[in-house]
C-alpha cells in the first residue's frame, strides 16, 4: 500500500491529461487528508480526482440546502463520511427513548439523500461505522437495544438493507479495514484531538484505496478473471513428482488446510461470476488428475472455462487464455507461488494483475483479503453461470471448425434471440454489462441500475436488450442498445454494446435490423450513431461505415447517419422471439 | 540521545515530509519560517517523528510546542 506521504507527493506530478472524475467530499470531522489521500489514490489508478471538499461538519446542511455548494458543484459521485466518533457523542447527548432510535434516524437521513431526485444520477458511496466498544454495558450490550454497540450494529446492518433499496448507494466498507488491522492502527488519539481526524495517517491510504476501488468499480474497472498455478498455489506440493497421494490437500492438521482454504475462496469467486481458468506447467492428464480423483479438490473440472496445461511459457498460455475468452489483460488476475513466473508473466503482459503472493501458502488468503481485487459496482444472478458459457464457447469454437462455409455454420446453430425493452427483471444485467463492457461499446457511457430504470420508464426512449440462444446453450442477455430522440426526425443511438462471447454470429446485423423496424415504427427517418474511442474499443472503430452508415463529414466526432427508409434488411440466421418473460 | 542527534534526525524528517531540501532547523525555528509547515503538515511531521523515534507524544504536547527547541526538549524528556 502506498504511505499517506507518497500519495501527496502524486499530487504535485502532471496529471492533468487523466481523465478526470467529477467527485464531491462531505465529511463530519476533518477531512482535508482523506481529501489529499484520494486524490492521491485517483492518480496512482490513472484518474484525475475533481474533487469538492465541503466544509468541515456540514453533512445536513450541504444535503438539505438546495442552494448550498455541494448542488452547486453538481459531482457525479458523492462520498459521505458521517463517523462512528460523531454518532458516539451524539448518542450520549440523548434520552435512552432516544438513543433507541439512533440508527433509525441516521437511516432516515441517508434515505432522504438517496431518494433526492436532484441526486438520482449521482453515486452515493456512504462509509459504514467502524465499531466503537465503549463497554459501557460490557459484552451485555447485545442484550441492550439502547447500547451504543447496539445501535451501532444496528446502523451499519439497516445500511446493507438500504443500498439494496436503492442502486445509486454504494457503501463503503471502511469497517472492514478497521476489522482487518484494528481499531489502533485507524485510529490515533492525541492527532484526533488537535485535529478532529478519525482515521489516522497510517489508515488513510487504506480508505482512500476502498474509496476508489468503489469508483473504478463504477467506471467499470473490474476484475474478471482469475488464472491460477496448480503445484504449490492450488496445491502443496508437486503433482508430477508428489503424485496424487503425495499432494499437500484437506482439512486436519499440516498445511493442506492452507490449500483447501483457498480453493473455497476460489469457488465462491467462481459462484459470484469470476471466470476462473488454470495455467499450468504439467502434462494435461497428470494436472487434471487431482480435480477427477483427489477428494479434498474443492474445485472441480467443471468449475474451471479454461484448462491449459502444456510445457509452454506462462505468458503465451495465458494469451491463449485472453483470446478464448476475449476479455481485457487488465480485467485479469494470475496467481502464482513462484517469483520467477510472476515477473516474466508482470514484464511480458503489463496490464495484467499479479499479486506478490506469500512465501507462507498459509498467508495466502488473508494476503488476498488485503488487496480487495474483486469489487464490482453490480452482481446479477447470471453471473453464476458464465463459466459454463465460456465452456460451451469451447465447444462452439471446434464445431465451427467442421464448416467450411460461415453462413451453414450459422444456420446450423439454429440461432434465436429474445428482444424487447428493459424489464424489471433484465435492468440488473444491463446495468452491469453497461459496466462490463469495453471492447464492443460504441461510447462506453456506464449506467447504473437506477439509470436504467429510469430509460426502460421513458416512453421517448426506445431501449432494447437482446438475448441470444443457439444449439449449444443460452447466452443470456449480451446486446443492448438505447436510442434516444434528437428531433422529430432523427434517433442517436446514445448505447450500443454486445458481448465479445457472441461476435461473428451476424449479431451486429440482426440489432441494427431491429433498430430500423423500431425506428420506422415510431416514425423516424435516421438514425445517427456515434463512435467514442477509448483505449479499448478500438474493435468497433469501424463499426458505422461497416453497417452502411455514412460518416458525417461536418460532425467534429465520429458521427454516422442511416435512412432508415432505403435501408435493406442485412442477412442474418437469429430467428426473433419477441415475448420476452 | 544527544541533543545534536535529535536535530539532526528532525531535519530530515523535516526535509522529508515537507519536501524542501534547504530546511535547516534550530531552537528558534516555528512554523512560521517554513511555508510548507502548515497546522495540516505539523500531524503528518508527529506522525513520523514519533515512527522513527519510537516515542509517542501526548496529545497535549502536540498542541503546545511554539518552536522547534521546545519540540526537542519534550522528545529529550522521554
Amino acid at each position: 500500500m502506498l504511505q499517506f506521504k507518497e500519495l501527496k507527493k502524486l499530487l504535485k506530478t502532471d496529471f492533468a491529461n487523466l481523465p478526470s472524475i467529477k467527485m464531491a467530499l462531505v465529511g463530519d470531522t476533518a477531512t482535508q487528508f482523506l481529501a489529499v489521500a484520494i486524490k492521491g489514490m485517483g492518480i496512482s489508478r490513472n484518474y484525475n480526482i475533481d474533487l469538492f471538499e465541503a466544509e468541515y461538519n456540514q453533512v445536513e446542511r450541504q444535503f438539505m440546502d438546495p442552494t448550498s455548494e455541494l448542488y452547486e458543484y453538481d459531482a457525479d459521485i458523492i462520498v459521505v463520511f458521517q463517523s462512528t466518533h460523531k454518532l458516539g457523542e451524539y448518542h450520549s447527548q440523548l434520552s435512552v427513548e432516544k438513543q433507541l432510535t439512533l440508527a433509525e434516524d441516521r437511516i432516515g437521513f441517508i434515505t432522504s439523500i438517496c431518494s433526492n431526485p436532484v441526486l438520482a444520477k449521482k453515486k452515493i458511496i456512504y462509509f459504514n461505522y467502524p465499531e466503537i466498544d465503549d463497554t459501557v454495558f460490557g459484552s451485555y450490550a447485545n442484550k441492550v437495544t439502547s447500547s451504543f454497540n447496539y445501535q451501532v450494529r444496528k446502523l451499519n446492518f439497516e445500511l446493507m438493507n438500504l443500498s439494496q433499496q436503492y442502486p445509486n448507494l454504494f457503501i463503503c466498507d471502511i469497517d472492514g479495514i478497521q476489522s482487518k488491522y484494528g481499531r489502533n492502527f485507524m485510529f490515533d488519539t492525541n492527532i484526533y484531538v488537535g485535529t478532529e481526524m478519525v482515521i489516522s495517517i497510517d489508515a488513510l491510504p487504506y480508505v482512500a484505496s476502498r474509496v476508489m476501488d468503489v469508483v473504478c468499480a463504477i467506471k467499470g474497472q473490474i476484475k474478471k478473471c482469475l488464472i491460477l498455478d496448480l503445484d504449490n498455489t492450488v496445491w502443496g506440493g508437486v503433482i508430477g513428482d508428489d503424485g496424487l497421494e503425495g499432494i499437500r490437500l484437506g482439512h486436519g492438521l499440516g498445511i493442506g488446510k492452507a490449500f483447501t482454504e483457498f480453493q473455497m475462496w476460489i469457488k465462491k469467486l467462481k459462484q459470484r461470476g469470476i471466470i476462473i481458468c488454470v495455467a499450468s506447467k504439467n502434462n494435461e492428464e497428470t494436472a487434471k488428475e487431482p480435480f477427477e480423483k483427489h477428494p479434498d479438490m474443492v474445485l472441480k473440472l467443471e468449475d474451471i472455462a479454461v484448462f491449459q496445461a502444456n510445457w509452454e511459457t506462462k505468458v503465451d498460455n495465458i494469451r491463449n487464455i485472453q483470446q478464448i475468452l476475449n476479455i481485457g489483460f487488465s480485467s485479469m488476475v494470475f496467481l502464482d507461488d513462484n517469483p520467477f513466473e510472476r515477473n516474466m508473466v508482470r514484464e511480458n503482459i503489463p496490464d495484467i494483475t499479479v499479486p506478490e503472493l506469500p512465501q507462507d501458502p498459509g498467508d495466502y488468503l488473508e494476503y488476498l483479503y488485503s488487496l480487495n481485487l474483486f469489487e464490482t459496482a453490480s452482481y446479477s444472478n447470471l453471473d453464476k453461470d458464465r463459466t459454463k458459457q465460456y465452456q460451451v464457447e469451447a465447444k462452439r469454437v471446434s464445431f465451427s471448425k467442421t464448416f467450411t462455409n460461415e453462413a451453414d455454420y450459422l444456420k446450423s446453430l439454429n440461432m434465436i434471440s429474445k428482444v424487447g425493452g428493459f424489464t424489471k427483471f433484465d435492468i440488473p444485467r444491463v446495468a452491469q454489462l453497461s459496466q462490463r463492457s469495453n471492447q464492443f461499446n460504441l461510447r462506453t457511457i456506464r449506467y447504473t441500475e437506477a439509470d436504467i430504470k429510469a430509460y426502460a420508464d421513458d416512453p421517448s426512449i426506445i431501449d432494447l436488450s437482446f438475448t441470444l440462444e443457439d444449439k449449444f446453450g443460452d447466452n443470456g442477455l449480451i446486446a443492448v442498445v438505447i436510442l434516444k430522440p434528437c428531433d422529430s426526425e432523427t434517433l442517436f443511438v446514445d448505447t450500443w454494446f454486445m458481448s465479445c462471447r457472441v461476435l461473428k454470429r451476424g449479431m451486429e446485423n440482426y440489432t441494427l435490423n431491429t433498430m430500423v423496424e423500431c425506428a420506422r415504427k415510431a416514425g423516424y427517418k435516421r438514425i445517427v450513431g456515434e463512435y467514442l474511442p477509448t483505449a479499448m474499443n478500438k474493435m468497433v472503430e469501424k463499426h458505422y461505415p461497416n453497417l452502411g452508415f455514412k460518416k458525417i463529414e461536418t460532425a467534429e466526432t465520429d458521427l454516422y447517419e442511416l435512412e432508415v427508409e432505403s435501408y435493406q434488411s442485412r442477412e442474418c440466421y437469429i430467428a426473433t422471439q419477441t415475448n420476452k418473460q | 540521545m544527544e541533543r545534536k542527534e535529535v536535530f539532526e534526525k528532525l531535519n530530515e524528517i523535516f526535509r522529508d515530509v515537507l519536501d524542501n531540501e534547504e530546511i535547516e532547523l534550530n531552537d528558534n525555528t516555528c512554523a512560521d519560517d517554513i511555508e510548507e509547515w502548515t497546522s495540516l503538515t505539523h500531524i503528518q511531521l508527529i506522525v513520523e517523528i514519533e515512527k522513527t523515534l519510537k516515542l509517542r507524544f501526548t496529545s497535549e504536547e502536540i498542541l503546545e510546542w511554539n518552536n522547534v527547541g521546545e519540540m526537542v526538549d519534550s522528545i529529550l524528556a522521554k
